[in-house]
């Protein structure tokens, strides 16, 4: 092996910050059904403390090892609905507490899949679970909850999109010692992935195996600095460049997902080879952009450049990898992206611009502060307007923002670790309480005409 | 198992001595030596037979670390596969 090579990926490691953000333990909750909310418990917590007993370890002694640091590790579980609709139980957030529990016996720092797939419709766990969200964030702490209200093939279930809107809201007051804390733990989806080993917005869907290992890999500052190197050049130049970073980072979760499985005795499921930042200094999707020749991340020509760059990402690591998953692209969340951050506080970056910049991304708004006096009927419509743009252009969208009780533009709001800090940021004044209010299903699009 | 160690820093008196001793210590094999001065740097490397060490690779890891330390030196060991995985297919 080259001397050169060997460098390089310490380099990637070191200084680039090139890292496993999560190995993600997905775990099927489907055999704990009960009819008695309390043995349903029980089961549940059996089930993820015997499976996930190792989890931590193992990925401690990899990261050992292998001498790259692996961020999280993580839980992910079947939509929590499901068994609270199988059960007589009224109280949907005993089941987050347990699930809170069992995150702190087997030491990961998050559990996602308090979740409810509602496209089309609810069931009566899908509702006793969706009321319980603000309680079950404000009463745990690990626990990552998520809502599917649309689909590319079932259209968007407005009824819920107004349901949310309000427990967002109710979610951050009832954090609201914390700046509304529990709202990045609560993530909309519009064509929500059943294998995302990135939070909030994991769950482990009712078509996969009992047990899986999902890897997502990240590394902005690798990509960022290899941008460095062809200054000037031509966007041909550039793609490429791109999609051979995201090789080499994607071969490092295939080796390292693969390493986790065989140690867990659990089936390998799929590398998520995301562009996740943090606001860490050189971990920035934002820099990649400006990298490009933006002046600053907002301006126009931002959205151009971010497509360019989730589809190099893609295209780089397919090949990498057995099995590619989960979201897959470049994330762009405010408060955990430095570069994000600056471009909001110097006024580049705004929400419409944001929305935008969603369409040709791997999710959606994500970690955006708006106005605490922000009503429920805005926030839906937000919602509304992302589940659009991902059911129209089949792709996955989401919404996690955060309306902090208290603030208002101008103000910062400081979540501390890898949720960084975000500026509050305006949201359009006018109404739209009436559209929201009307309820119904928008139906699916159509899958022909495509022009 | 393969592993390979990298050790950067700036030149001095004996650290392959310091190195290859611990080394010996430890009982690891030592396969195959680069060593170069690189932008002034001091940096060589080694690809190492673990198989037979006395303790486990965390261990090794942080006497390795210890080692670098006292020879003004930054010592790493890490799986061999890492950078096969990510160099070839």
């Amino acid at each position: 092996m080259e001397t050169t090579q060997i460098l390089e990926t310490i380099r990637m490691i070191e200084e680039e910050k090139l890292d496993i953000r999560t190995i993600t333990m997905g775990i099927s909750l489907l055999d704990c059904a009960d009819s008695s909310g309390e043995s349903a418990r029980q089961k549940i917590y059996d089930k993820i403390t015997r499976l996930a007993e190792k989890l931590v370890e193992t990925g401690e002694s990899i990261e050992t090892e292998f001498g790259i640091p692996i961020i999280h590790k993580r839980i992910s579980v079947t939509p929590v609905s499901l068994l609270i609709g199988a059960s007589e139980e009224e109280d949907g957030a005993a089941f987050a507490q347990i699930l809170d529990q069992a995150a702190k016996e087997t030491g990961v720092n998050f559990i996602g899949g308090y979740s409810a797939l509602v496209q089309k419709g609810y069931t009566a766990g899908d509702r006793r679970l969706i009321e319980s969200i603000p309680e079950a964030l404000a009463t745990t702490e690990r626990v990552c909850s998520s809502v599917n209200v649309g689909s590319t093939r079932s259209g968007i279930n407005m009824d819920a999109v107004r349901e949310m809107g309000r427990m967002v809201k109710q979610t951050a007051e009832r954090t609201k010692d914390a700046d509304g804390l529990g709202c990045a733990k609560l993530v909309v989806f519009a064509n929500a992935v059943e294998d995302n080993p990135f939070m909030a917005g994991a769950f482990h869907g009712v078509g996969e195996a009992d047990c899986v290992i999902n890897v997502g890999v990240s590394g902005p500052g690798v990509v960022k600095r290899a941008l460095e190197k062809v200054k000037g050049e031509r966007f041909d130049v550039i793609a490429e460049t791109i999609k051979k970073i995201a090789f080499k980072i994607t071969r490092m979760g295939q080796l390292v997902g693969h390493e986790a499985s065989e140690r867990l005795g659990v089936p390998f499921g799929i590398v998520d080879l995301s562009l996740a930042p943090t606001p860490a200094v050189g971990d920035s999707v934002a820099h990649i952009l400006e990298e490009m020749g933006l002046e600053s991340a907002g301006t126009h020509g931002t959205t151009a450049a971010l497509a360019l760059l989730n589809d190099a990402v893609k295209k780089g690591g397919v090949m990498a990898c057995s099995h590619v998953g989960g979201l897959s692209g470049a994330f762009i969340p405010v408060s955990e992206d430095a570069g994000m951050i600056d471009a909001v506080t110097q006024g580049a970056l705004n929400l419409n611009k944001l929305e935008a910049m969603t369409a040709v991304c791997s999710v959606g708004l994500d970690m955006i502060a708006i106005p605490g006096d922000t009503p429920a009927e805005t926030i839906s419509a937000m919602i509304a307007d992302e589940a659009a743009i991902g059911v129209v252009n089949n792709k996955t969208t989401a919404v996690r923002v955060i309306p902090v009780p208290g603030k208002t533009v101008g103000d910062t709001v400081e979540f501390g670790g890898l949720l960084g800090r975000a500026p509050v940021m305006p949201v359009s004044r006018e109404s739209s309480a009436g559209f929201i209010a009307r309820g119904g299903r928008i139906p699916a699009p159509i899958h022909s005409f495509k022009n | 198992m393969k592993a390979i160690l990298t050790v950067i820093g700036k030149d001095n008196i004996g650290i392959i001595a310091g190195v290859s001793q611990k080394l010996a210590d430890l009982q690891v094999n030592i396969l195959d030596v680069s060593q170069t001065i690189m932008n002034g740097y001091f940096t060589m490397m080694m690809i190492l037979d673990v198989t037979k060490a006395t303790k486990n690779f965390g261990e090794i890891k942080k006497e390795l670390a210890d080692k670098g330390a006292e020879l003004n030196v930054q010592i790493k060991i890490q799986r061999e596969e890492i950078f096969s995985s990510m160099h070839s297919l």
